[in-house]
């Protein structure tokens, strides 16, 4: 028998159902267990916690219960819980993983992404042949908008950061190069940074931040949305539809961007240049002029489409394997990101090696 | 059925006859809806197969499941419209991918199928300025737009009013008289399954097998299996062995 009095409130010291499974825990067990509430107070969710552990406790060690003396709203709402019985294999175990087994499991995500990654690069390749035969199916307006978007409005983000990088390097070239009287070589040292690697570079990473999150987060949502199944059910291939113009409208932008982005940086190197250096601004730009070679300009350039490329893969990519929720497009985006500049960076170096070899 | 090792449900076998108002229905989670994605080609069945008309779907080629998906149209739950285009865009982009009309001709027809479904006037919306009805309404119209043979729609009632959901049943039924459309539904409205059903699947979650085939009606008032007429008879159903 137990007796339940005063207030039993959430907001407040609850007593806890503990004397009572404690009871049952000792032998010899009790047949049954019944309540009586004549002292209760107010009560509220509190009280079917206590009482909903009350029950499972008993049917696990074999307690009848009586809820007789239960208040009525009480006895009913115990009812109504226990009305749907638990679905069997519904229950997941919150079970911790050892760290070991958590490495492992990582390499494993990061192998199978890998393979998703290269699997979606083939389709994507398919998708170009199928361009290029005229037989995909796309928005002419679609390609456009994405140059807009992707492209004519980076234009802002994009001066201002090589701008900075070009002021950047003169800075530190200035300060290295005078020790040795050989200050003028700043000009030199901006122009083939920022042609070579930097403009590409930086223009990457602002594309990937850019481009590639807002690329996964629009196909992420419509998949959510279920817009690509409308689409596959309606005979339309997905990658044609969404993805290729995307990957189109970047590859197109990008040397753009790139070689404003290299006028950009060496025009905040001249700025610096002028400021800090004892020379002329036609001595500056001769220099800059002179240590240009052609070499350098389309070494940058083919860099920037292959960095493009690999965003516009990333961000799609992402997109495209979204899960279903809010919460899953906000991952997706943010492996759009990462990846996308995981994969820059990694082509750059093999790209460098590449060019040094070939004399580039 | 299954998502890699997770059975939905097992040993399904039933025939959706040409002119048929056919209900796929059971209790929450019983897998309804992966059911259809599997009827319509979005997902592969882990072990079966179906057949159209004879031809088996799951066994042909790409080319041929294209072909065969060209005679479905689907109304996705919650119309699942491309929220970058218009209405008539929406309507407009299957008639792009299969026939060979101009602008014009596929403005008109777009035009003439919103009307349909009592959406004239908003051609040029965009699907986040109209309400979730009318979302669903023009999804259908998108689904109508090629006059498929079989129509899929996967719970149209949900969020609908009573006087909107009876226009989409009577709508159901039109089509059916008029252009001789086989109609599968997903949903578990009674007022729905009994007002235009004609045949039905019941799939059970917790037996992970279909339960009973049939016209609902039999089913609610006849069957022997109780789950099936409390279902159907929203859970005021008698448990005794079947008398009558």
């Amino acid at each position: 028998m137990v007796s339940l009095g005063g207030d039993w409130l959430l907001g407040h010291d609850l007593p806890g159902a503990d004397p009572v499974l404690d009871r049952f825990r000792q032998t010899p067990k009790p047949g049954s267990v019944s309540f009586e509430s004549a002292a209760l107070g107010d009560w509220d969710t509190g009280l079917i916690t206590a009482l909903m552990a009350i029950h499972k406790s008993a049917e696990a060690s074999g307690v009848v219960v009586d809820d007789a003396g239960l208040p009525d709203g009480a006895r009913k709402l115990i009812a109504l819980a226990l009305a749907v019985k638990e679905r069997e294999g519904a229950r997941r175990s919150a079970g911790e993983k050892g760290f070991l087994e958590q490495v492992g499991e990582d390499v494993l995500d990061a192998w199978q992404a890998g393979k998703e990654l290269v699997s979606f690069l083939g389709e994507l390749i398919q998708s170009f042949g199928r361009f290029f035969r005229g037989t995909a199916t796309y928005l002419k307006s679609d390609v456009t908008q994405h140059i807009q978007e992707a492209g004519a409005e980076a234009f802002p983000i994009v001066s201002l950061i090589s701008f900075l990088i070009g002021m950047i390097f003169a800075f530190v070239g200035v300060m290295q190069l005078n020790m040795f009287g050989a200050g003028i070589y700043t000009a030199d040292l901006v122009a083939v940074a920022m042609v070579r690697e930097m403009a590409p570079i930086m223009t990457a990473i602002i594309m990937a931040g850019r481009t590639g999150a807002a690329y996964a987060a629009q196909i992420g949502t419509m998949k959510v949305n279920e817009e690509i199944d409308a689409l596959t059910t309606l005979g339309v291939n997905a990658i044609d539809f969404l993805v290729t113009p995307r990957v189109i409208a970047l590859i197109v932008m990008m040397p753009l961007l790139t070689l404003y982005a290299s006028l950009m940086g060496i025009l905040g190197g001249l700025l610096v240049g002028l400021f800090m250096l004892d020379v002329s601004l036609v001595q500056y730009l001769e220099q800059t002029a002179a240590a240009l070679k052609l070499n350098s300009l389309f070494g940058g350039l083919f860099k920037c489409i292959v960095y493009g490329s690999l965003v516009a893969l990333a961000g799609c990519q992402q997109g495209i394997a979204c899960g279903s929720s809010a919460m899953a497009v906000g991952q997706a985006t943010t492996k759009a990101v990462v990846m996308g500049i995981v994969l820059i960076v990694v082509s750059a170096s093999i790209l460098t090696i590449i060019y040094i070899n070939l004399g580039i | 059925m299954a998502y890699g090792d997770f059975l939905i449900q097992k040993d399904l076998n039933f025939t959706v006859n040409h002119g048929d108002v056919f209900i796929i229905m059971g209790g929450s989670g019983c897998g309804k809806s992966t059911l259809l994605k599997i009827m319509i080609g979005l997902k592969s069945p882990a072990t079966g197969d179906i057949t159209y008309d004879g031809e088996s779907f799951w066994t042909a080629p790409a080319d041929e499941q294209e072909l065969m998906k060209r005679k479905f149209g689907t109304l996705f739950q919650s119309g699942a419209l491309w929220s970058s285009m218009t209405l008539a865009e929406n309507v407009g982009l299957p008639l792009t991918q299969y026939t060979d009309l101009d602008a014009e001709e596929r403005r008109e027809v777009a035009s003439y199928k919103l009307s349909l479904v009592g959406l004239a006037g908003f051609e040029d919306y965009y699907p986040n300025e109209i309400s979730g009805g009318m979302k669903k309404r023009a999804g259908l119209a998108r689904a109508m737009a090629m006059d498929p043979e079989i129509l899929f729609f996967d719970e149209p009632s949900a969020g609908l009013d009573p006087i909107s959901a009876k226009l989409l049943d009577d709508l159901i039924l039109e089509l059916r008289e008029s252009l001789g459309t086989t109609i599968v539904v997903v949903t578990h409205e009674l007022a729905s399954i009994f007002a235009i059903g004609n045949n039905c699947v019941f799939l059970d979650a917790d037996t992970k097998t279909q339960l009973a085939t049939g016209d609902p009606k039999e089913l609610r008032d006849h069957h022997p299996n109780f789950v099936v007429r409390n279902f159907l008879q929203r859970g005021t159903a008698v448990p005794e062995s079947d008398a009558a």
